[in-house]
């Protein structure tokens, strides 16, 4: 018999509130506390928290180490995508206003599309560490 | 109120460095570091800044602290004993805090409304901020939005910090089972 059957069913129970509670700091973030960092590493402290109790092999399988390298990058191209439309309109690069027929909506818009961007990036880039230094301990 | 949980905070703060000096064990470094990154995030809070003390504790206490227990446990776990002099740092930590603490004698009071940060883009940017982007929250549509090339810059920065790390770690990793020696692979 394991004898950490409690810490593995507690955090199994945990991690799917700690995913939803960095949903909500993402999606929350326009009226609350919080935005695409914060929520990036929440997000990458529920992969690390996963891989501390059930190991890296497992955290790998859940979250592939090529994913998260991948999102290192993908997460800055999402964000400087979003400046792009308005350079092609003439406007200023990041001026989000040209995304939608009312400026304003625009510009929500463009803060939802650069704050997943800053989500993608950070998780993982916090992830990509953490698997760096877990693949050298081995 | 508010200034008693601070100063209680604060004291708390210093007693944990004072802890993280004389502990000679390396975990035992990281765990207190970790109480500060923890007692800092309090402090965030009591000063109202709830996004920062979030980053505090996820990233101080929480990533940070996985990182370094890492780093200790590829490494040795005991620090070397301290060297014998320690009059010259101990003069240019005195008198590094000692300008700092006479610098701040030439702000305003911490708050006050007439201060000069508070006097340039701000009251526009809380004014105007519903209206141009339809975030109430003015801490978001600044990050994203009033200072959006900075936030990118930020962005850009964490990009490069895991594409170092990657290649840091990886590149050593793969060259190791060659040779006996580092084998300087990048």
């Amino acid at each position: 018999m394991r004898l950490d059957d409690i810490l593995r069913i507690v955090i199994k129970l945990l991690l799917p509130f700690i995913l939803l509670f960095a949903l909500y700091v993402q999606f929350h973030g326009d009226f609350g506390p919080g935005g695409g960092f914060q929520a990036g590493v929440i997000a990458a402290g529920m992969v690390i928290l996963y891989a501390l109790v059930f190991g890296v092999r497992a955290a790998k399988r859940v979250v592939p180490q090529s994913m998260t390298a991948a999102m290192v990058p993908l997460g800055v191209l999402i964000y400087a995508s979003a400046g792009l439309p308005a350079l092609f309109m003439g406007r200023n690069y990041l001026d989000y206003g040209v995304l939608a027929r009312d400026p304003a909506f625009g510009h929500e818009i463009g803060i939802f599309m650069i704050e997943a961007g800053v989500l993608v990036t950070v998780s993982g880039t916090m992830t990509v560490i953490f698997y760096a230094f877990a693949d050298r301990g081995r | 109120m508010t200034q008693l949980v601070i100063m209680v905070l604060l004291t708390l703060l210093a007693a944990v460095t004072v802890g993280v000096i004389y502990t000679r064990n390396l975990v035992g470094v990281v765990v207190l570091a970790g109480v500060y990154s923890f007692l800092m995030a309090s402090v965030l809070i009591a000063l109202d800044a709830v996004d920062v003390a979030m980053t505090e504790a996820s990233v101080g206490a929480g990533v940070s602290t996985v990182v370094l227990i890492a780093t200790v446990y590829l490494t040795k776990s005991t620090e070397y004993p301290r060297p014998r002099k320690a009059l010259l740092p101990l003069a240019v930590a005195v008198g590094t805090g000692a300008a700092i603490v006479w610098g701040t004698y030439g702000l305003r009071p911490f708050g006050a409304p007439d201060a000069a940060i508070h006097t340039h883009v701000v009251p526009r940017y809380l004014a105007d901020s519903v209206k141009d982007t339809l975030v109430p929250n003015v801490v978001t549509s600044v990050l994203a939005d009033y200072r959006g090339y900075d936030t990118l810059g930020e962005t850009t920065v964490i990009f490069t910090a895991g594409i170092g790390v990657m290649l840091l770690l990886r590149g050593r990793r793969r060259g190791r089972p060659g040779a006996g020696g580092a084998g300087g692979g990048a």
